[in-house]
């Protein structure tokens, strides 16, 4: 991980005194945000308060009225181009609706990103990244010749997400990856974020108006209100604090529901834990750092 | 390991990223069964070296990760790969390279092709030419079946005519008619204007450039006005009903409509093509107007016939049934043009392309079927005595 570090330091995103203006109508006015390195952020607002374009404004699809947006180590409002290039390398985005590509297939989408940024890649190589990305995102192996408009709505919010981890990014930004999706699939992309967050380092930047990612996955939770982030930290934090807004987000009935399935949750992990812990005890050899495919016995 | 970024917000020097501008390349060396890679072995670095790898055909017995700086998936990937491939043993991994390598050899089933299934060219050429004519076939059925249940759903209209929507007619009336004039008007006056004078031309060799008057008159309020209009209408409304029809049916506002109780044909359909159809005469008779005075204005400069003679001239010239000849083809045009628009924005189902190919095609069928009617009426008219 230590290499990751290089020139962008423990804050992968600094948000300063942005102001977003649409004509009359102010979204933002001195907002202030921090995203720390390997921390799966959730923020949230009520609708209209401005969620999607901070997002835009982070990665560049938006310039602010005033303030400063600095993204891995560079400043995305008067970014250079040559820095801008190298920061869309880096980043992953996944939109409301997917936003792929309707005249290619999925792993045709997934190739976009490589053929635009490493044109070096051999063919085979980038049909074989792609084929494993989409599978990586939970697709079925069949997806991948499949279009756009012949998956589900969670298929196309999967296909996306392999899209926008084509290029093994650092920076991972997720607009309501759950909205739409029944719970059981909601649930398992909560799951599978958090998984690939551990796997490959992600920083996430996640918008959301799902009280169980939340507490499911979010390290920490921003809250967007008065046209600023009002608070940062974890629910517990939050919910020592006595903005009304917070407790009621949190304390309303869909907010104590989501906290209550979360600690039969927990419970249920501890469990689990520790019987996982028995059986690694019992037959889990030392790391090794060795990766053996062969059948035994023939090593 | 963490520095920087403690600074404030002043901006950090650039330093070009790893895939950005200065990138270190991945490299390994093969050493008596021992394949070492050295250098990052990420996204940007593979590339180059992934044909050499591939090539690789002797027996390696070891996978050495032991100089490898950084990895990502793709690394993970092409360790993985070949240790497959060569039935090798991937040594000394960074504990990030093992969970990496775990991870991806849980995604491993490569057998699935990237693109949709296409067939192979010789079978492909031929099916393509069936599915085409088998489509034109159908297309025409399908044509005349949209045809139908317009003329049904206008009986229905007129059955309950509380239901008609005046004012979706009267909008696209404006968008059909009053907003063409302008287009229209100006290239009918220098239609007007080279018939004039091309004509002036051929007919001064035989003495009877007077003759200019016949030929600009009742060309224009015969043919050309109308053909004109139905080619400009076609290009400008016609798109545009394909084209919003078509996004319409892709947001499933057309299903919406639907489940309320709302008949897209009624709503949609129906005004689009009475509009067209009201419209087109006029259009016609307009741009057959101001084609004669491009002629007159032409004549009066060069032929040294003045203007109002010029248009006196025409009514004298011009038998009546030239006019009614005009005004017949008009709503037919008008109908040809719209119902090819709106047949082909209702048949878009797939995606934002199919709004461009069919938008194109509704323009094409448009023309080629009014041109075709065009001929077949300039035998009919003839026939039946209005020469």
């Amino acid at each position: 991980m230590a290499e990751h570090l290089d020139s962008t330091g423990d804050f992968p995103i600094r948000v300063r005194g942005v102001k977003n203006v649409f004509g009359e109508h102010v979204v933002h006015d001195g907002l202030d945000l921090d995203v720390r390195r390997g921390e799966i952020i959730g923020v949230v607002g009520g609708s209209g308060t401005g969620k999607s374009v901070l997002m835009r404004s982070i990665i560049g699809l938006q310039i602010p009225a005033e303030g400063e947006i600095e993204v891995l180590g560079s400043t995305i409002t008067d970014a250079r181009d040559d820095e801008d290039i190298d920061i869309r390398s880096r980043w992953g985005v996944l939109f409301q609706g997917g936003a792929l590509f309707s005249t290619l297939t999925v792993a045709e989408n997934v190739e976009v990103p490589l053929r635009e940024f490493y044109p070096e890649i051999g063919d085979e190589l980038r049909h074989e990244i792609a084929r494993y990305k989409v599978l990586l995102s939970g697709l079925p192996a069949e997806a991948t010749s499949k279009f756009p408009s012949e998956l589900s709505g969670g298929m196309k919010k999967r296909a996306g997400l392999a899209r926008a981890l084509a290029l093994d990014p650092e920076l991972l930004f997720l607009d309501e990856p759950t909205a739409g999706l029944d719970p059981i699939g909601a649930a398992a992309f909560d799951s599978l974020i958090k998984g690939l967050q551990q796997t490959l380092g992600l920083t996430v930047f996640l918008i959301t108006h799902d009280l169980d990612t939340l507490y499911e996955i979010c390290d920490r939770v921003a809250v967007i209100a008065d046209k600023k982030v009002i608070a940062v930290g974890t629910i517990p934090e939050l919910l020592a604090t006595d903005h009304p807004w917070i407790q009621e987000y949190f304390n309303g009935p869909r907010g104590r529901a989501a906290k209550d399935a979360q600690n039969r949750n927990d419970a249920a992990k501890d469990a689990q834990n520790r019987n996982d812990a028995a059986r690694d005890a019992q037959d889990r050899n030392a790391p090794t750092g060795v990766v053996d495919n062969r059948p035994a016995g023939q090593a | 390991m963490r520095y920087a970024a403690r600074h404030a917000l002043v901006a950090p020097p650039f330093i070009p990223h790893e895939a950005g501008l200065m990138r270190a390349q991945a490299d390994f060396t093969l050493d008596g069964g021992t394949l070492a890679f050295s250098g990052p072995m990420t996204v940007a670095s593979l590339g180059p070296v992934d044909s050499r790898l591939r090539a690789i055909a002797e027996p390696v017995d070891r996978i050495d990760l032991g100089n490898v700086t950084r990895i990502d998936t793709v690394g993970a990937w092409t360790a993985w790969h070949l240790s497959q491939r060569l039935d090798a043993k991937v040594v000394s991994c960074s504990p990030e390279a093992e969970r990496l390598i775990a991870a991806i050899s849980k995604a491993d089933d490569n057998r699935v092709p990237v693109e949709a299934p296409r067939l192979p060219v010789l079978e492909r050429v031929p099916a393509q030419i069936g599915d085409t004519m088998i489509g034109l076939g159908h297309g025409a059925l399908q044509v005349l079946g949209f045809l139908g249940q317009t003329v049904q759903s206008l009986g229905q209209l007129i059955a309950h005519p509380g239901r008609f929507r005046a004012k979706a007619l009267v909008h696209q009336m404006e968008l059909v008619g009053v907003n063409a004039l302008g287009i229209i008007g100006l290239m009918s006056f220098l239609v007007g204007i080279v018939i004039a004078q091309q004509g002036a031309v051929q007919l001064r060799q035989f003495g009877a450039e007077i003759y200019t008057v016949n030929l600009v008159g009742r060309l224009t309020l015969r043919e050309l006005g109308i053909l004109m209009t139905a080619i400009m209408v076609a290009g400008r409304s016609g798109s545009a009903f394909s084209a919003q029809l078509g996004t319409m049916k892709l947001t499933e506002e057309v299903d919406a409509m639907r489940t309320i109780g709302v008949s897209p044909m009624e709503a949609l359909v129906l005004p689009r093509i009475l509009a067209t159809m009201l419209m087109m005469p006029l259009l016609g008779i307009y741009s057959a107007a101001l084609g004669i005075v491009g002629g007159a204005f032409l004549a009066s400069l060069t032929l040294g016939i003045p203007f109002l003679t010029f248009l006196s001239r025409i009514q004298e010239v011009v038998p009546l049934h030239d006019v009614w000849v005009g005004l017949l083809k008009g709503p037919v045009f008008g109908l040809i043009v719209s119902v090819a628009g709106c047949y082909q924005g209702m048949q878009v189902k797939a995606n934002a392309e199919e709004v461009g190919t069919r938008t194109t095609s509704a323009v094409v069928m448009a023309i080629f079927m009014v041109i075709v009617l065009d001929a077949f009426f300039a035998i009919f008219f003839t026939e039946i005595g209005w020469g």
